[in-house]
């Protein structure tokens, strides 16, 4: 049973930062290199604006705010669900690697197949994607026992130690490429939201439609396997068939989102550490919180990195970890 | 005895290997040259194109090479010996970051520091990340566990290369920085060998004199108290030891992960657990791992250099992931 002032307290946090996302948003438009005053938004966002300002709006500013909220979305539910499978507080999809992989994919199909710029951009999503997957799968096989199944532990420090060495691997890919591409991949790296045009929202948002529900759905296997083990299995958990479909969830929401934003850490765990800290462990009640939270903290890690400095402002991963990392910090203190 | 005679044997075969794999790495290179070559340059005055290449470019780089790959085994024997931790290493724990972010710290504020000035910069970084992950790990009791210091390692590591990206775009000088930290041994000279190699000497030196202490250290806190060791100053010296050889590993070639957590394991599974032995062979072992490296890095993918810690790196995954399914139990 969960209390029912539990889920009123869940709903008005919920409307709460629904507002907060929307405002944000509101901020988050009306500021930036190019001038867009404030009184000036809703009259152009109804179609009335001149030429310049409908540009900026909704080619520029638009589709990059409803990028990063997505993502943001993408990489808190994921984080969500990996700290829930592998019952470890601290897990999160960019420190176990799989922010890596994809970075590792991205650049062997940037620099080794010769396609024509424009058309291959669509691809990069699902090059990601397949990145991530392959070393998340090498992470699952190292980190398990025949013995004693997947072991949670060991999945963190395999991924830590994957996302160094496949570091090292970029290096050698651009040692040997020319600078522009080069430009590109460090850019990447660092968390640069770059896929901000329309078609990078459509690749990514069915992931979050299809794939929000199903967690959700999960609800209560989630609140089972975060128990312990015994007890998951003792009320009829098919525990490794769960986990691995779950993680398949984890991991291709993270890909999704860092094949358009970049190498992004930390947003994985700070939303879902928040949420649980506001509503409690429930997944029922936490992860709508937590989806909500990461959508906001990406949006206004990126608003301030767009504007710290014109024009090209500091990559949104910069941020990102710069409020982050002390979290980290603070939480492994405090375990 | 019988041991100490064994063990002088061991450290003979890696001396000559050591000199073996020097003169592999000097021959082989982009520009090709001949063992003939090798000898006039290091013993003889002969003046030819070849030998001015080796003299000025490859000699310093290799002697670069050695030095840091013994540093940086050095560092990491001792960071595994007083944390008893198989997962230490200068990379993994923060110091090569935290040398990272000083370096673009004090390129943004100091446009014209020199080399000196760059060193001590990074010998603060490095004991500034050092102390961030160590002082995480030490509000707890136990806080030294493998997950605990590696995570507080990666959440910090990740905090200063951030504060280094922030502060290079910032500043406009990301490309300035990544020179310092991507460069590897690429462009190593002389001057800047005559600046570096007293700290790690002295790195070394302290470390070996310390060797008998830091045995008893590894084996157990209680142990060494009881011996009647004062563990904290012992402690306190290996630290600056540590900072010392990483920190000016950083101000030579960068970063460079894996080398310090490599070398002494290797070691340890021809010498055992003493550490009189582990050390001088590290020194050793880590020279002609770097070496190897840098010869791959150089010989791989000519005209192009693949970057030494690129290599290292790759090399260094397999590693890690034996230590972690080895070290299992020692996790739960």
């Amino acid at each position: 049973m969960i209390h029912r002032h539990q889920v009123k307290k869940q709903r008005i946090i919920f409307i709460v930062l629904l507002s907060l996302i929307v405002i944000s948003a509101f901020i988050s438009a009306g500021i930036g290199y190019s001038t867009l005053s404030f009184n000036r938004l809703i009259p152009t966002f109804l179609g009335q604006g001149t030429f310049k300002e409908e540009f900026v709006l909704f080619s520029v500013r638009l589709p990059r705010i409803i990028i990063t909220i997505l993502a943001g979305m993408a990489l808190a539910l994921s984080g969500a669900i990996l700290q829930s499978i592998t019952r470890n507080d601290l897990a999160d999809p960019g420190i176990i690697g799989i922010n890596s992989g994809a970075g590792v994919a991205v650049s062997i199909f940037f620099l080794f197949i010769p396609t024509q710029p424009g058309s291959f951009v669509y691809l990069l999503p699902l090059v990601a994607f397949i990145g991530a997957l392959i070393t998340a799968f090498f992470i699952y096989i190292l980190s398990y026992n025949r013995g004693t199944g997947l072991q949670p532990v060991r999945l963190i420090l395999v991924g830590v130690g994957f996302s160094m060495a496949l570091s090292g691997l970029m290096i050698v890919f651009i040692s040997s490429a020319d600078r522009q591409k080069v430009d590109f991949i460090a850019n990447w790296m660092a968390g640069n939201i770059w896929g901000a045009d329309w078609p990078f929202i459509l690749a990514l948002f069915p992931w979050l439609i299809v794939l929000i529900p199903f967690t959700l759905y999960k609800a209560n296997k989630l609140n089972l396997l975060n128990l312990n083990e015994p007890v998951a299995i003792g009320v009829g958990v098919a525990i490794e068939k769960e986990r691995i479909t779950l993680l398949l969830a984890a991991v291709a929401l993270a890909a999704s989102a860092v094949s358009v934003t970049g190498g992004i850490a930390f947003i994985g765990l700070m939303a879902p550490h928040i949420a649980k800290s506001l509503v409690g462990p429930r997944h029922q009640l936490f992860i709508p919180i937590s989806i909500l939270l990461g959508g906001w903290l990406l949006l206004f890690a990126d608003t301030i990195g767009r504007n710290v400095i014109e024009p090209n402002g500091i990559p949104a991963g910069v941020v990102v970890a710069l409020i982050g990392a002390p979290y980290f910090m603070y939480l492994l203190m405090k375990k | 005895m019988k041991t100490s005679i064994h063990f002088s044997l061991k450290f003979g075969i890696g001396l000559i290997l050591l000199v073996g794999m020097f003169c592999v790495s000097m021959v082989f290179g982009a520009a090709s040259t001949s063992l003939l070559d090798v000898w006039q340059t290091l013993f003889t005055d002969v003046k030819s194109d070849a030998i001015n290449i080796l003299r000025e470019l490859r000699l310093p780089r290799e002697v670069a090479a050695m030095l840091v790959g013994a540093a940086l085994a050095v560092s990491g024997a001792i960071m595994q010996g007083i944390t008893r931790n198989p997962l230490a290493d200068p990379g993994l724990l923060g110091l090569t970051s935290g040398a990272n972010a000083a370096l673009a710290i004090s390129l943004a504020l100091i446009p014209g520091i020199n080399y000196f000035g760059i060193t001590l910069v990074c010998f603060i970084g490095a004991a500034v990340g050092a102390i961030m992950v160590f002082g995480i790990g030490s509000v707890k009791k136990g806080g030294f566990s493998p997950l605990r210091i590696v995570l507080a390692g990666a959440a910090v590591s990740a905090f200063l290369y951030a504060v280094a990206d922030g502060v290079g775009i910032y500043f406009k000088i990301s490309k300035d920085v990544s020179m310092w930290t991507a460069g590897g041994l690429i462009g190593t000279s002389w001057s800047q060998l005559q600046m570096i190699t007293p700290f790690i000497a002295i790195g070394i030196v302290v470390a070996l004199l310390l060797s008998r202490q830091l045995t008893i250290l590894s084996l157990n806190e209680e142990v060494a108290v009881g011996l009647g060791q004062k563990t904290i100053q012992t402690k306190s010296i290996l630290f600056v030891v540590v900072i010392l050889l990483a920190g000016a590993s950083v101000a030579l070639v960068g970063n460079m992960a894996f080398v310090g957590l490599m070398v002494p394991h290797i070691v340890r599974a021809i010498v055992g657990t003493d550490y009189r032995q582990i050390i001088p062979m590290s020194v050793i072992a880590g020279a002609i791992l770097m070496l190897l490296a840098d010869t791959i890095g150089r010989t791989i993918n000519i005209p192009y250099e693949t970057p030494v810690a690129a290599i290292i790196a790759i090399m260094g995954l397999p590693f890690f992931l034996v230590i972690v399914r080895k070290g299992g139990r020692v996790f739960q």
